[in-house]
């Protein structure tokens, strides 16, 4: 069992949740009661990570990222380390191709919210920030649940970009998802299926727990 | 009328589809998939090639790393024909009675230290500057290929030991999962450098982006690359293993430094 790889990737999927979430509530909600010219096309670009092969993102990742683009010279010049190669490429990598993860459940939630409730309470005299915290938070929860524990759950099983962008380095870029690939490329099948037997119960349990967890807010709501 | 666009839309795109489909030729009678160790990326396309043209007859290459084929071939893997980076998969696949015969040695393997033209790493064969830069701090990454499984990598960690580097590097090492992206992640400039296969340094594109040395051959076991017919591989495969033995596909082989002993490269 590789625990190094193991924390590693909880400590990604984690620092991606807490990155991605708040970004994705504000995004979420902004798309759920806004409409504009060009909502479509944004919206597109929110879920193109779902549907983009994980090589395309890596190979734009090393593009951009990589010591040859200003991107990744200025970082170089500010950090003092290149950013591929690096876990906080790996993190900047997994917020990118969560977005649609976290996004979607959360504008869906946004979205599911009655339009009369919001006029309600302005009426009220209940402030913007108000209503949103109050009003708006808890009920668009389970949906914000929904895109925390789908970004963790998708971080773990990320490997395509891991691959491209990590180099496998222990401790720092060497994920579960790419530990059990090495260790099935060296013919090490126990220590493979151990791990991939504990990805799979941390997968279950996270994405029961989120049902569970929607399930509960949903009824107490109703 | 949307409806009408969207369909007038849907259809162009079938069409388009159809006529892709027609524009490639039908799959000849017996076009064998090869399975080759990434190793050989450059030099094999250009035996297959030389190949088609001698003989009219056409072989699907795919690279990867040989364990990965060594796996695949054992779970019936569709390939006739297996060039491995070291020949003990080769021997295993023989034993369990999966191929033709016990093959036949086609290189033994060289590995080079490679640097980016904007490396402050010099590529030198002793890896003078390698130590050098060690202990000043100009190296920060430099890329191998994986040496938990595959040959190159192995004999990359084995020439380190030699030099007593590999401590001193250890922490500083960007692992590629075949020695092809080992080369990709040593020439991009995200590293000062890496240890590659001599073969992929002296394709071209490779050349392009980096200087190169040869690392000595008794720094580390020698990387003997054997290859072998699959049980049940057709005619085509069948010639293509002859066509690798010929002096024309040996030329061009040694031309990629992948020399047999006794030939000069």
């Amino acid at each position: 069992m590789d625990w190094d790889a193991l924390w590693l990737s909880l400590r990604l999927g984690g620092l991606t949740v807490l990155a991605l979430i708040p970004l994705a509530v504000a995004v979420g909600r902004f798309l759920a009661v806004r409409s504009f010219r060009g909502k479509a096309i944004l919206e597109a670009a929110i879920a193109l990570p779902l549907v983009l092969p994980p090589t395309v993102l890596g190979f734009y990742l090393l593009v951009a990222f990589g010591s040859g683009s200003w991107l990744g010279q200025a970082y170089e010049r500010l950090v003092g380390h290149t950013l591929v190669f690096s876990f906080q490429g790996l993190l900047v990598a997994s917020v990118i191709i969560n977005i649609p993860f976290a996004v979607q459940p959360i504008q869906r939630a946004f979205e599911a919210i009655a339009p009369d409730l919001r006029d309600a309470a302005a009426t009220c005299g209940m402030s913007w920030w108000r209503m949103v915290r109050r009003i708006e938070l808890p009920l668009a929860w389970p949906g914000i649940l929904t895109g925390m524990v789908l970004t963790f759950a998708h971080t773990l099983g990320e490997f395509g970009v891991v691959l491209m962008v990590g180099g496998s380095i222990p401790g720092e870029t060497k994920t579960i998802a790419i530990s059990i690939y090495d260790r099935v490329q060296a013919f090490d099948d126990v220590a493979a299926a151990r791990m991939a037997a504990l990805l799979l119960l941390i997968s279950l349990v996270a994405i029961a727990l989120s049902y569970a967890l929607t399930q509960r807010i949903g009824r107490r709501h109703a | 009328m949307k409806v009408k666009l969207l369909c007038l839309a849907a259809a162009l795109f079938g069409g388009l589809l159809l006529g892709m489909e027609a524009m490639v030729p039908a799959p000849a009678q017996d076009v064998p998939v090869v399975a080759a160790a990434a190793d050989l990326q450059f030099a094999l396309a250009e035996v297959a090639e030389a190949f088609t043209k001698e003989t009219e007859r056409e072989v699907t290459l795919t690279f990867g790393s040989s364990g990965n084929f060594f796996r695949q071939i054992q779970q019936g893997g569709p390939f006739q024909m297996f060039l491995s980076a070291d020949e003990q998969f080769v021997f295993d696949l023989t034993a369990k009675g999966l191929t033709v015969d016990d093959g036949t040695l086609y290189a033994v393997g060289r590995i080079v230290i490679i640097a980016p033209h904007s490396s402050p790493l010099k590529a030198d064969g002793s890896l003078a500057d390698l130590k050098a830069a060690l202990a000043d701090g100009r190296m920060q990454k430099f890329a191998i290929a994986n040496p938990a499984h595959t040959p190159y990598g192995r004999r990359a960690e084995e020439a380190l030991r030699h030099l007593g580097l590999w401590d001193a590097i250890k922490d500083r090492l960007v692992l590629g999962e075949n020695v092809s992206q080992a080369a990709q992640f040593a020439t991009s400039s995200d590293t000062q450098g890496g240890i590659i296969a001599y073969s992929l340094a002296l394709s071209p594109d490779m050349s392009k982006l980096g200087t190169y040395a040869l690392i000595p051959d008794d720094w580390h076991e020698p990387l003997r690359q054997r290859m072998a017919l699959i049980k049940g591989a057709g005619e085509t495969a069948r010639a293509f293993y002859a066509f690798m033995q010929s002096p024309n596909a040996r030329a061009i082989m040694r031309r990629y430094g992948l020399a047999l002993p006794g030939e000069s490269s």
